[in-house]
């Protein structure tokens, strides 16, 4: 039985969302602990979750 | 108190007009047949569809017929310039000096008189020839007309500088966020001795993002940044820029990356050079697919209105339509930003000089 690609593309969006979900809650947590530090936090955060915003959307153009 | 009294007021009126306005209609659609149901979702795709494209005319409202030709530019054995009424949204064939052409999936093909289009049963593609295009098209005429907005606005606020040190009106707006770009994306990624080279175009990539995207959202029924062609172009002149100015270091970094053992340098080295394509390219779809996806979704729901026949369901449609609005007014910024960013980011690893090590 052949997998149709667009649910490799599901599991990549699947595994994308984690990667972002674990990030904004350790930048959440971190932030609780470091009210002082938000701006710098907030940045870092933005970076690393376009960066894997990026692998998911690649992996949905390469399906679609 | 009373802000939020109105706002309820409002809100209710929003959301029951509806049944008064369309209280009989209700019952003609109880009486519809399965056709016109799939009807309504076909239709509401093509719409999706065409939103999406690019076109030779500029219609504003479709059907309230605000619509104006725009000039079709092709080479093909010589400069074929005309107006794209010509073609009638691509139901005729239009004529230009003794050849004929014919739109087809949004693509213009050389044909005969009839308009005739044959389709190669392999690639499934027409065998008629594609002429160069060239053609001022609607996504071209918005970047025309936002770049002369932007070039005029930001002209009036730096010179409304040589009168003294605080900005004219548009100005005040705009500094806080010339400044923004400054010293939140520009410093602290490129470092304090390099930055200011890459203002300038650090700046104009920033506005010019922003602006589109915000345009997107009007209902003047433009999408530049969700054309990839334009997504393209910015990320092909961010990896120029970077290539270009980069220092001995940087190429060091990725031939031979200092300060691991050498096996693990030659396995570095082409992972490093692929990176150095990956990142533009990851700019390039970033943006195209974040507002590509913003707008399906945004005329999904819309569509959505008019699948459902129940008032309840129509009304939270209308209302998460409008929360989506606001959201994509967030995610607007936020990839005008985040593109301005990441761009800064390779500036910055470019220039970076590695006294450390």
């Amino acid at each position: 039985m052949e997998i149709p690609a667009i649910v490799g593309a599901g599991l990549v969006v699947i595994g994308a969302g984690i990667g972002i979900g674990r990030i904004g809650g350790s930048a959440m947590e971190a932030i609780a602990r470091q009210p002082e530090a938000t701006n710098k936090i907030q940045t870092a955060m933005l970076i690393a979750a376009a960066l894997i915003e990026g692998i998911g959307f690649a992996a949905l153009f390469a399906v679609g | 108190m009373m802000g939020k009294k109105l706002l309820i007021l409002l809100l209710m009126t929003v959301l029951s007009s509806p049944f008064i306005s369309n209280a009989s209609e209700a019952d003609t659609t109880q009486t519809t047949t399965n056709n016109s149901e799939v009807a309504v979702k076909e239709g509401i795709k093509k719409y999706i569809d065409h939103h999406l494209e690019d076109s030779y005319d500029f219609s504003i409202w479709h059907a309230m017929g605000f619509e104006f030709p725009l000039p079709i530019i092709l080479i093909d054995e010589g400069l074929h310039v005309f107006s794209s009424s010509k073609f009638h949204h691509g139901e005729s064939v239009a004529e230009s000096n003794g050849k004929y052409y014919t739109i087809y999936h949004s693509k213009i093909y050389r044909t005969d008189a009839e308009g005739t289009i044959t389709i190669d049963e392999t690639t499934h593609h027409p065998t008629q020839v594609k002429p160069l295009n060239f053609s001022i098209t609607k996504n071209v005429t918005s970047i025309f007309i936002f770049s002369l907005i932007i070039f005029l606005l930001f002209r009036s606020f730096a010179k409304s500088y040589e009168k003294g040190p605080i900005p004219n009106k548009i100005g005040r707006f705009l500094e806080p966020l010339v400044i923004f770009v400054r010293d939140e994306i520009a410093r602290p990624n490129i470092g304090e001795k390099h930055y200011r080279r890459y203002m300038g175009y650090l700046l104009t990539v920033f506005f010019f993002i922003w602006f589109l995207n915000l345009a997107g959202m009007t209902p003047l029924g433009i999408g530049v940044t969700n054309n990839i062609a334009v997504t393209f172009c910015l990320a092909i002149i961010t990896f120029l820029i970077t290539q270009f100015t980069s220092n001995k270091s940087y190429w060091g970094h990725i031939f031979w990356m200092p300060g691991v053992p050498v096996p693990m340098k030659i396995i570095l080295a082409p992972i490093e050079l692929l990176g150095v394509f990956i990142k533009p390219f990851a700019l390039m779809i970033r943006l195209f697919a974040n507002m590509t996806a913003g707008h399906v979704v945004m005329m999904s729901l819309i569509g959505l209105l008019y699948v459902f026949t129940n008032w309840f369901a129509r009304g939270a449609f209308l209302g998460l339509t409008l929360f989506l609005s606001i959201l994509e007014l967030l995610v607007a910024f936020l990839q005008a930003y985040i593109f301005t960013m990441l761009t800064a980011l390779y500036f910055g690893g470019a220039v970076a000089e590695h006294d450390d090590h």
